[in-house]
């Protein structure tokens, strides 16, 4: 089975560059490609994206189950996988329409939820901590453009 | 020519030794050899993660702090590796092997301390290394073409994405997409902008720090998180004067030292081979030439001596080709070639008469970190290991609110947080798929000159493309690119044999988490 995954798992590697590469070359032909001696703005990002193609086929064609690096595919992880994308969203969000202090706190906060010792107590004083540390050190003391708290965005 | 040297280096010290750049040089080595000692935490994460911080510090502090956190992670990976038989970080990763059976026996103390010796001896020959070689490999840059530069970045992309971790051919696709996201924003010679698939803020290309912080931070925390190491720490209580190795160690290891610094010093200068092929070569060296080669494994100190010399002089000598060149061998090197770039400073062969005072300087610093870390390593060890018992679940939370609060912070802009996070979802995908994501920056950072260079190679050369092997014209491109099809034949010709006669069975234990070679 994980045997089959591997061998699987070099074909999507390959495809997954042959399709990057696929794009990459697209997006070149909208500009000017030119000649090897005046190279326009799409010549090298044809040229890569092709190579970036043959490489994937290549990938794809030596494909083996005997792959070198054995490394067994890792069990579905998807609390951990969410919380670790929540909690910069979060950031995001709330560090625009709600300040530095909310955003730091929902970001540490919903990112140690992914991991499964965690408690909601204790996720919660390691946000504070990270919080009262976080807003002197980068507001107070690095001066980063960020407010501490507002409402509404700015 | 030793006599400038001298006098270089004297003015490196005068540099180095102003009070705010020795003060950057401590906090570095401090939070690199902390780093180190951490599992799950390594010197790549810290740089990038760092690496905002130092936008607003003067580009010589920057420096110094940045190569002080590398060269401080290699002291911190040897404690992790001999006390706690964790090979967390792949330079060290050999020196568990005979590291940890010492520890049980209660000689963690004396390994420790053989390993800190020794560690100085590789890094002083490491730098003096580059006090001489670095301005010679510069004298013969400066009369590189484009098309040199060109063959010679080719090399280093080769070599470093081929010679890393895991399958080459996968190494090689990374550094091609290094090299396309790198195209990434304006042309530089029409404007256009490219790949930017409309969005206005990829203008200016993607930011070193969101690729950095997105592959390394991100991608590595969706990895590790809930994988967790369980380690014993009833060995890793280590006093202060169990450290000094007895005159038989000592002597034991005089050797071992000298062997495993030449050892490192000669990988560093061939591009894409770092510390952790040293420290692999050294340890199989000294297990073949010892008369009692059944002692290895068992505990012999000299498997701790020799690969810890080799690789503390590879990691110094690492920076030769960096400072001199301007071509990266590794990400870290990379990531420290991208802080200068975005100081304003041009890598390459004109950096040590242009900017005198970050080469010298910087050489100088390693002298005092390196002195720093020999003082701090003793005393520290024992709040290190205490360090250990933090759980990766406070780890993580926090060092992900520092890459979103550093990426914000580098431009007060969140769509690059937005990014960072696109970019370490996308990571992690190419981890699933079993690519190490970090030649990727290698490419990113080698991109947009790569082109430049070879746009203009072109141009004088009247679009032809024989140019890079033209034997009369520019020998030194041929023997780059001899050396470039050399390296892809080799991997061509391990290939056909691997699938002739199957696998080969892997010598030294499988080292976990940390995408970096």
């Amino acid at each position: 089975m994980i045997g089959l995954f591997r061998l699987k798992r070099d074909y999507y590697a390959g495809a997954l560059m042959i399709l990057l590469g696929l794009i990459a070359a697209h997006d070149g032909t909208n500009y000017q490609i030119g000649t090897l001696q005046h190279m326009g703005p799409g010549y090298f990002p044809i040229a890569l994206g092709i190579l970036l193609v043959f490489l994937g086929m290549l990938i794809a064609g030596t494909a083996s189950t005997e792959d070198a690096e054995a490394s067994a595919l890792p069990h579905a992880e998807w609390r951990g996988w969410l919380c670790i994308i929540a909690g910069p969203a979060a950031f995001i969000l709330l560090g625009r329409y709600g300040g530095m202090l909310p955003a730091t706190f929902a970001c540490v906060f919903i990112a140690s939820l992914g991991d499964r010792q965690s408690t909601l107590k204790g996720a919660a004083i390691l946000a504070t901590g990270v919080t009262v540390f976080g807003v002197l050190l980068f507001h107070y003391l690095l001066k980063i453009a960020m407010p501490v708290l507002t409402w509404g965005g700015v | 020519m030793i006599e400038t040297a001298l006098t270089d280096l004297w003015y490196g010290f005068s540099v180095a030794l102003e009070p705010h750049n020795i003060l950057w040089c401590f906090v570095g080595v401090l939070v690199g050899n902390m780093v180190g000692v951490l599992p799950g935490m390594g010197p790549v994460a810290t740089i990038s993660i760092l690496l905002p911080l130092t936008f607003g510090m003067k580009p010589v502090a920057a420096i110094l702090m940045l190569a002080g956190v590398y060269y401080g992670a290699q002291y911190g990976g040897a404690i992790c590796s001999i006390l706690l038989n964790l090979p967390c970080h792949p330079p060290h990763a050999v020196t568990c092997l005979d590291g940890y059976p010492l520890t049980k026996q209660g000689k963690g103390g004396t390994a420790l301390g053989i390993t800190v010796i020794g560690s100085f001896i590789g890094a002083s020959f490491g730098i003096t290394e580059m006090i001489f070689l670095a301005p010679l490999l510069v004298s013969l840059a400066l009369k590189f073409g484009p098309s040199e530069v060109c063959s010679l970045m080719l090399l280093g992309l080769l070599a470093g994405s081929t010679l890393a971790r895991g399958s080459p051919l996968k190494g090689v696709a990374m550094t091609v997409l290094g090299l396309i996201i790198g195209i990434c924003g304006a042309d530089i010679e029409t404007g256009t902008p490219r790949l930017t698939f409309g969005i206005m803020e990829l203008y200016d290309g993607v930011e070193i720090v969101a690729l950095a912080l997105g592959l390394f931070g991100i991608a590595e925390f969706m990895k590790s998180v809930n994988q967790n190491v369980t380690f014993d720490t009833k060995y890793a209580n280590v006093k202060m004067r169990d450290m000094w190795p007895s005159g038989a160690d000592i002597k034991k290891s005089i050797f071992p030292w000298i062997r495993g610094t030449l050892i490192g010093s000669l990988c560093a200068l061939i591009p894409g081979t770092g510390p952790t092929i040293a420290s692999f070569v050294s340890y199989a060296t000294e297990k073949k030439i010892s008369r009692t080669p059944e002692r290895f494994g068992m505990g012999a100190i000299e498997g701790v001596a020799c690969p810890e010399a080799s690789t503390h002089s590879s990691v110094q000598g690492d920076f030769i080709p960096t400072m001199s060149l301007g071509i990266p061998g590794d990400t870290v090197m990379a990531l420290l070639l991208g802080a200068l770039m975005i100081q304003g400073i041009v890598p390459g062969p004109q950096l040590i008469s242009q900017h005198p005072d970050i080469f010298w300087g910087l050489i100088a610093s390693f002298w005092i970190g390196n002195i720093m870390l020999v003082v701090l390593n003793v005393p520290m060890i024992g709040l290190w290991v205490k360090l250990l018992a933090v759980p990766y679940k406070y780890l993580y939370p926090s060092a992900l609110f520092f890459v979103c609060i550093g990426v914000y912070g580098a431009n007060n802009d969140m769509f690059q947080v937005g990014l960072t996070l696109v970019i370490g979802m996308f990571g992690y995908i190419l981890l699933l798929l079993g690519f190490h994501p970090a030649p990727i920056l290698l490419g990113f950072v080698l991109g947009p000159r790569f082109e430049e260079n070879f746009r203009r190679a072109m141009l004088i050369s009247r679009g032809d493309i024989w140019v890079f092997v033209d034997i009369k014209n520019h020998p030194i491109s041929t023997l780059f690119v001899g050396l470039s099809a050399l390296l892809i034949g080799v991997q061509i010709v391990l290939w056909l044999r691997r699938s002739k006669f199957g696998p080969r069975v892997p010598a030294v234990p499988a080292t976990p988490s940390e995408a970096e070679v």
